[in-house]
């Protein structure tokens, strides 16, 4: 088979970084190549590279594309030659439709005038394509970031693509919606469609991968020729670390002691559409020292159940009742649920859980400032200090606690808003997706913190939707479906058929 | 030995990019103060001294003292990410008030300022309402608070001028504290303020020095610190002259510095502070944080109303008398000052210093193109470009960093 892709030496500097040091990589028509590598491998820039949103000249060495030297100086140019590049931050505009937003710069329009019929005709082929069924003229802030996923993909299918790029397709998808888009990917395939697939999980890599190439340190490690080979996830991660990973979660000793916290007949409405029910009479417990884990699919309502406990930061309506250590607490507010001992760990690190401009210092003591102050002056001093034993504590690499948050990778993100929440001594966390598009060294260091925690004899509630994380990291498992609690197995039950079985005979 | 050599070299490399790299990270608050400073030697030059003659300083004190302290509170509404268009017709509006109690209904001075202070912070109290519960947009529920007082203010005023007031209300703003030394010429009263400013300015900047080493924080290189307070430390020497011997320091100048320090005071070093510049950064990410972000944006117009409030009163006892067309348009003026002080539209940043600064930059070019001679026209396009120049620096300061 021909190659369709090839990028020849390329190497990209920023000032005073090598990003990208004489990399080579290509790929053959019709097939799926898995691009994998820590954060800051370089993945992204040699797809932005290879898009031209570094444009031809930014760089040294040659790209060849379809049999010519490509020369892209912007996503215009690429896109024009079938190269779609879909990115981990999703490009969708939200307060416009599915439709609109699949043909956004390539209307179905003559002489500019949008003919809505052919628009959502389209719209409706292509939705059903990748499998879902909303209206086209449904807003996409009204869907869940899964099932932008799917629009982006479809909007992809709109453009004639002959490239797939997808950069970490399935970070935000839960466990059955990743199996779906994977099962797409080589749908399309089929269709004659290559892709390049830019993923942090193995499994999902060694599932679709026909190559797999590791980039380290803006290096080519290794391409790997997967086809009809079974290429073990230790393989992959040795290339990727450079190193042996014995385990990918650490050993953890079970010690949960007394019920710590616990929670019964929370019931939640949608904040808008107050009749529609989104958490539904939910009872369960914590005990001290244990982690205990939320599996359920996209939509199922954790990331609701959690906001709703922690402060009612969401929804309507809300009933029930929630004890620590058998006290009844109030979490009508946010101030009072961190008085009564919660902290919650957001799903989204840059949206609801960090102030990105802001430093690493002034990040850690937000939750907790009257603790560094007196008569609400802050000692300065004393949070240079406070900040400064976290990134020890935390392993938070930075040259200075006084950078901006915006500069570390998404590990050493989660460790400053882990800190932030330490800082605030809670008898119990919540962490939602805590190590979401985080790479596997850092995913370690996360796991190993939240054993720290729980043999502290603190509490915590892990939601997740990687099942094998769940699996590998709690005590005791609930699972959630559709609002509702519809079972709670132990970590010796626990397997994902058994997981997936509860939520599918619901 | 060859290795220790070496080393050293490296040292002193690293050093000198650091100051290179010190240089551009913090070329903002280097390039306002720059920018001040030339701007002033420029005009210094073109009106061929008349700008930092003693009586012209005074005047530019008095000038604008009024957009100065409105800026205090525009900064901490914009650092808290929302704006407030109403100022200048609040300010109008609390003049005229003012005007009608005292020479009307023959209310006491200080019966007067009371009520007008207390009428600010209500009208920023039914602002602030809006925006920090309801979320309607501060842009609109200001800009109707902006019609709806410049309405009220021609209203209370019947279209008419109202003056003159009592020597003791204009003292709040064309006053002079009196030499307590009983020199009078140079007042060494003022003089002996500025020293003693002189002095704790720099006794604060050597304490956070050491207690910034104490913390290994990576600090100002010594020969900034030394050039940026000699410059701090000569302005305000050569200001406080200046005003000595003329009449000495303007009550104005005393309440627009006690002002300026509090608030400087309150952004960098409370939590209250804190907690708006992480309100303005990430509104949601400081809410989920505890951070009690509705009644802090209240809060934020709250205070707006109160300083607009004491601004109305100083402008209306300089000029002696509540005119219609008191602070028309001057929140523009005000807005743009805080723009040119590096704050940033989307909330979150921005710096009282920074503010102060950039009102004397606008002030300053007011004065110098109008004794120049300069007719109204060209200075507003003058005045534009500058706020256009200053928010360009910035981006693109920000895109070199990024």
């Amino acid at each position: 088979m021909a190659a369709l892709l090839e990028m020849r030496q390329i190497t990209k500097t920023f000032p005073g970084v090598r990003a990208l040091d004489q990399v080579s990589f290509s790929v053959e028509e019709g097939e799926i190549h898995a691009l994998v590598g820590e954060n800051g491998a370089g993945k992204s820039t040699l797809m932005k590279v290879l898009s031209g949103i570094y444009p031809f000249g930014s760089y040294e060495g040659e790209i060849h594309y379809a049999g010519q030297l490509a020369s892209f100086n912007g996503i215009k140019d690429s896109e024009r030659q079938g190269i779609i590049i879909i990115h981990q931050e999703l490009a969708l505009v939200p307060l416009l439709s599915i439709a609109e937003n699949i043909f956004l710069g390539n209307e179905c329009a003559t002489a500019g005038i949008i003919s809505w019929h052919d628009a959502f005709t389209r719209t409706e082929t292509l939705l059903k394509k990748v499998g879902l069924t909303e209206a086209p003229s449904t807003k996409v802030d009204k869907l869940g970031v899964g099932k932008q996923q799917l629009v982006e993909i479809a909007k992809a299918l709109s453009k004639e693509v002959r490239l797939l790029i997808l950069d970490e397709p399935t970070a935000a998808l839960s466990e059955a919606d990743s199996q779906a888009l994977l099962d797409l990917i080589l749908e399309l395939k089929t269709q004659g469609v290559t892709s390049i697939i830019i993923s942090h999980k193995l499994n999902e890599v060694r599932r679709v991968a026909d190559t797999i190439t590791v980039l380290r340190d803006g290096a080519t490690v290794s391409t790997i020729d997967a086809r009809g080979r079974d290429i073990s996830e230790d393989r992959i991660v040795r290339d990727m670390v450079g190193r042996d990973m014995a385990h990918r979660y650490p050993d953890r000793e079970r010690r949960a002691g007394e019920i710590l916290f616990d929670v019964s007949n929370w019931n939640v409405t949608h904040p808008e559409h107050t009749d529609r029910s989104v958490v539904k009479d939910v009872s369960f417990h914590v005990r001290a020292g244990e982690v205990v884990g939320i599996a359920g699919l996209m939509g199922a309502g954790r990331t609701e159940l959690a906001m709703s406990l922690f402060g009612h930061s969401y929804g309507r309506n809300i009933t029930g009742q929630a004890r620590l250590m058998g006290k009844e607490l109030n979490l009508s507010s946010v101030p009072s649920a961190i008085k009564g001992g919660l902290a919650y760990v957001t799903e989204d690190r840059k949206e609801l859980g960090l102030i990105i401009e802001e430093p690493i210092h002034r990040n850690i003591t937000l939750a907790n400032l009257p603790k560094i102050a007196r008569a609400g002056i802050l000692d300065s001093s004393q949070e240079a200090q406070v900040a400064e034993d976290y990134r020890k504590a935390m392993n938070i690499r930075t040259p200075s606690v006084f950078q901006k948050v915006m500069n570390l990778s998404g590990g050493n993100q989660q460790k400053v808003v882990l800190s932030k929440w330490l800082f605030t001594d809670p008898q119990v966390l919540i962490l939602d997706e805590p190590t979401r598009g985080i790479d596997v060294g850092a995913k370690f260091e996360i796991y190993n913190i939240i054993n720290d925690l729980s043999r502290e004899g603190r509490g915590v509630i892990m939601i997740s939707s990687e099942m094998s994380e769940l699996l590998g990291m709690c005590d005791r498992i609930y699972v959630m479906n559709e609002g509702a609690f519809v079972g709670e197995l132990t970590a010796d039950e626990a397997s994902q058929e058994r997981i997936m079985s509860l939520i599918v005979t619901e | 030995m060859s290795g220790t050599f070496s080393q050293d070299q490296e040292q002193e490399q690293s050093a000198k990019a650091s100051l290179g790299h010190y240089l551009i990270t913090h070329m903002r608050e280097y390039g306002l103060l720059f920018a001040l400073i030339a701007i002033m030697v420029f005009f210094q030059i073109v009106t061929d001294g008349t700008l930092m003659k003693p009586i012209n300083i005074t005047n530019l004190v008095l000038q604008n003292s009024y957009i100065i302290i409105m800026a205090l509170g525009m900064l901490v509404v914009i650092v808290g990410g929302n704006i407030d268009l109403s100022v200048g017709s609040v300010m109008g509006f609390v003049g005229a008030l003012a005007a009608v109690m005292i020479v009307k209904w023959h209310w006491s001075v200080e019966q007067t300022i009371v009520a007008c202070l207390g009428c600010g912070i209500l009208i920023g109290a039914a602002q602030g309402y809006w925006v920090a519960y309801w979320k309607i947009p501060s842009f609109i529920v200001t800009l109707a608070g902006m019609l709806v007082f410049r309405g009220a203010s021609l209203w209370l005023l019947e279209g008419q001028s109202i003056g003159p007031f009592p020597r003791s209300f204009q003292s709040l703003s064309t006053g002079f504290i009196p030499d307590f030394f009983g020199v009078g010429r140079p007042n060494m009263t003022a003089l002996a303020a500025g020293a003693l400013i002189v002095a704790v300015v720099l006794y604060l900047g050597l304490a956070k020095r050491s207690r910034n080493r104490r913390y290994g924080i990576t600090d100002e290189p010594m020969a900034f610190f030394t050039v940026r307070n000699a410059i701090i430390a000569g302005a305000i020497m050569f200001l406080v002259y200046s005003l000595s011997t003329f009449r000495g320091l303007p009550n104005v100048l005393i309440t627009m510095g006690v002002l300026t320090i509090v608030y400087a005071f309150l952004t960098e070093q409370t939590t209250l502070g804190r907690r708006i510049y992480a309100l303005g950064g990430n509104a949601k990410a400081a809410k989920l944080s505890g951070v009690p972000t509705e009644r802090l944006t209240f809060l934020t117009f709250v205070n707006m109303g109160f300083l607009a409030a004491l601004a109305g009163l100083i402008f209306a006892a300089r000029l002696n008398t509540a005119t219609p067309k008191a602070g028309f348009a001057l929140e523009l003026d005000v807005i743009a000052a805080v723009f040119i002080g590096g704050a940033s539209m989307s909330g979150g940043v921005g710096t009282i210093m920074g503010a102060v600064v950039g009102a004397f930059i606008m002030g300053v070019m007011n004065n110098g193109m109008s004794i120049m001679g300069i007719g109204i026209d060209y200075q507003q396009i003058i005045k534009g470009l500058v706020l256009l120049a200053a928010v360009i620096f910035d981006v693109y300061n920000k895109q070199k960093q990024g």
